[in-house]
């Protein structure tokens, strides 16, 4: 019983220690600017600093934001797409097939994911605006998977060497090509693998700023958490902060909706089952 | 349905580890053929090659008219169940069934009806809709077999399908799988290492010993006349006894006494020195229990243990054997997996037998049973030739001269 209320105190603590900020947000954004700009200590709003939906709307009618928030969904989700499917195929050759440079591949994908981001904007940057990159979705997606994949990479080779080489035998033998095996077979049973990847993809291209803010210079590309910096309003001097509270809570509303279809997926596929028993 | 024929079958890994060399089975359509042998044998590599799951290193694999050592294992058409039956955990029961006839593109209804058939032949009726989790280790089993026999192939191939399962399940599914490939009347290679499942579901028996075939015949003529002292101990349970033997005339001198063995036994090993006498278990029989005894092979012997199972008595008798007989009889016993700490006799008396623990016993013994066997190439004198198959002459020392698998 002791252990019991010990570990639910635990929890509390964590939870508030990690959603305070989250709170605060929220709490933040459904005050209004008068009222923040005035001193407003409470976590709820005073008397008359309410200000309802009134923030939520107002950001939602700013065309900016909503160009931010399609740039960030369109090319999270492209980056991530494509991150997936590369790494799956290098992953599944990594983990079932013997070739020369194996180690290579796998340590300089290792070595890619330890660059600080912020040394390469510079060269990328240059790069960019010759190659015409630049400000562009493509221009983003590229950084944006050279980063993520030699971590699906090698989450992906983990769970494709914990299917059994019968499985790909038995399909084999069943009648299936390399590839009917690898799709029908070893891509459902690796599925969460798969889906790790992809949320750990997902996360880093929508959560990154110093590529989004240094490779783009208007709306035509610029993914919601440089947008988020932007968003100065009329007086450079007194930030919107109201209108930013409500929409950092509107730019993680997709990634939380994300994270919980997925986890679904995981959880399903841990549980599918073994080989034998 | 289709033959199967292997011809100088030899397989060698990249490091030049030979684990099959040389090995020629031919498999006649609708036979059952069993390849059994101690672990690192080289029988499952010999199966895989069949099915084309390994690289063949050299000679000809022909099934049916074909030679297929360069074709994929889909281009084969044989179906296999793996020793974990590799069923496909995201697919229910009737999904796995059907997976090989989907991947051939049959029509739904076809896939039905397929299917239906193949699960009522193997009871799994109920079970269709489950995953593969969901099932005991009988079903699994079952469930391999249904996806093996939807498809119609030339040929079964089993790796090991019953050493996952426990011991009144496996005894059941052996009967099973004899039954099944009866009905079916299709070729089928079956891979063990248990020599009851060989003896009892095989048509022949292929004996192989670090990659070399030992002997191929059916499972009367090996136990009756094997054709080494490796086929000898380990075709038989509880296994062949070995006994260092001298033999004059028709007398055999054994550690215990001497018996009388026929003429033309005796005439075949006339003037070879020390050999090497094998007798089963249950060529001995309690003198005192025997009506017409032939005083001359009976020998009086201190018996260790008794063990007493109703029907028979095992009784155990220790020997000393001299050093060059004992080597080969410790070097047979590692080959064989196994890992006696004495040279002792095991005899398996009738049921009725009234020896105790620490008694003199009279043991009569079936001389005309007996095998002798050479020390030094481990080969049977003593072989009815007529009736034992296919023996392979020196096959033995060809293994011995084989290095050992690592697992």
């Amino acid at each position: 019983m002791k252990q019991k209320i010990g570990t639910a105190v635990g929890c509390l603590l964590i939870l508030i220690w990690c959603l305070l900020p989250v709170a605060w947000i929220i709490s933040l954004s459904f005050k209004s600017q008068d009222a923040i700009t005035n001193g407003s200590p409470g976590f709820f709003p005073a008397d008359g600093d309410g200000a309802g939906w009134q923030n939520y709307i107002d950001v939602w009618n700013n065309d900016q934001f909503r160009r931010a928030i399609f740039n960030s969904i369109g090319i999270s989700l492209i980056a991530t797409l494509l991150s997936v499917i590369i790494a799956t195929l290098a992953a599944y050759a990594i983990a079932r097939l013997e070739f020369k440079g194996k180690k290579f591949v796998l340590s300089t994908a290792l070595a890619i994911a330890m660059f600080p981001v912020v040394s390469l904007v510079g060269p990328l940057f240059d790069m960019w605006r010759t190659f015409g990159l630049y400000d562009t979705w493509p221009g983003l997606i590229i950084p944006y998977m050279s980063f993520t994949l030699p971590l699906a990479i090698w989450t992906l080779s983990a769970f494709f060497r914990e299917i059994p080489w019968e499985m790909e035998q038995a399909a084999q033998v069943d009648g299936a090509t390399s590839w009917q095996a690898f799709r029908k077979v070893i891509v459902p049973l690796a599925a969460p693998g798969v889906f790790t990847a992809a949320i750990l993809t997902f996360f880093f291209a929508w959560n990154d700023f110093v590529f989004g803010i240094s490779l783009t210079s208007t709306e035509s590309a610029r993914p919601i958490p440089a947008a988020l910096s932007f968003f100065v309003g009329a007086d450079p001097f007194n930030r919107p902060a109201s209108l930013l509270a409500a929409g950092a809570v509107i730019a993680t509303i997709p990634i939380v909706l994300i994270v919980l279809v997925f986890q679904r997926k995981i959880v399903a596929g841990l549980t599918s089952g073994a080989v034998k028993g | 349905m289709a033959a199967i024929s292997m011809k100088n079958i030899v397989k060698k890994y990249g490091d030049g580890f030979p684990a099959v060399n040389d090995v020629s089975i031919d498999v006649a359509d609708g036979e059952f053929v069993i390849l059994v042998g101690p672990s690192g044998c080289g029988k499952s590599t010999l199966l895989r090659m069949i099915v084309g799951l390994e690289d063949i290193t050299s000679g000809d694999m022909i099934i049916g008219e074909r030679k297929v050592n360069d074709l994929a294992p889909r281009e084969r058409n044989l179906a296999m169940v793996f020793q974990n039956y590799a069923l496909y955990p995201h697919l229910t029961v009737y999904e796995n069934i059907a997976f090989p006839l989907r991947l051939a593109g049959a029509s739904n209804d076809e896939v039905d009806r397929k299917v239906r058939e193949a699960s009522k032949t193997l009871e799994l009726d109920e079970h269709l809709e489950r995953k593969p989790a969901n099932l005991s280790g009988g079903q699994r089993q079952r469930v391999a077999m249904g996806r093996a026999i939807v498809r119609e192939a030339d040929a079964f191939l089993f790796d090991e399908p019953l050493s996952n399962l426990d011991a009144k399940l496996r005894g059941q599914m052996r009967t099973e799988i004899a039954r099944l490939q009866k009905k079916l009347g299709i070729t089928t290679v079956y891979v063990t290492h248990d020599q009851t499942e060989a003896m009892t579901l095989g048509d022949r028996v292929a004996v192989l010993k670090r990659g070399v075939l030992q002997q191929l015949a059916s499972p009367r003529e090996l136990y009756d006349n094997p054709g080494n002292l490796f086929v000898a101990g380990f075709i038989g349970s509880p296994p062949m006894n070995f006994l260092p033997a001298e033999v004059d005339g028709t007398t055999v001198k054994l550690p215990f006494g001497s018996v009388q063995i026929p003429a033309e036994k005796a005439e075949k090993v006339a003037g070879k020195g020390l050999l090497i006498a094998g007798i089963r278990p249950e060529n001995f029989e309690d003198a005192s229990v025997i009506e017409a005894k032939d005083a001359a092979s009976t020998f009086t012997a201190k018996v260790e243990v008794v063990e007493w199972l109703g029907n028979e008595t095992y009784a155990y008798i220790p020997f000393e054997a001299p050093p060059e007989v004992a080597d080969q009889l410790r070097q047979l016993e590692r080959d064989l997996d196994g890992e006696s700490l004495r040279t002792q006799l095991v005899v398996a008396l009738d049921g009725t037998s009234r020896i105790k623990e620490g008694e003199d016993a009279e043991i009569w013994i079936d001389s005309r049973k007996m095998h002798l066997f050479d020390p030094a190439t481990g080969e049977n004198l003593t072989i009815d030739r007529e009736h034992a198959g296919r023996v392979l002459d020196h096959a033995m020392s060809e293994a011995a001269e084989q290095p050992a698998a690592a697992g």
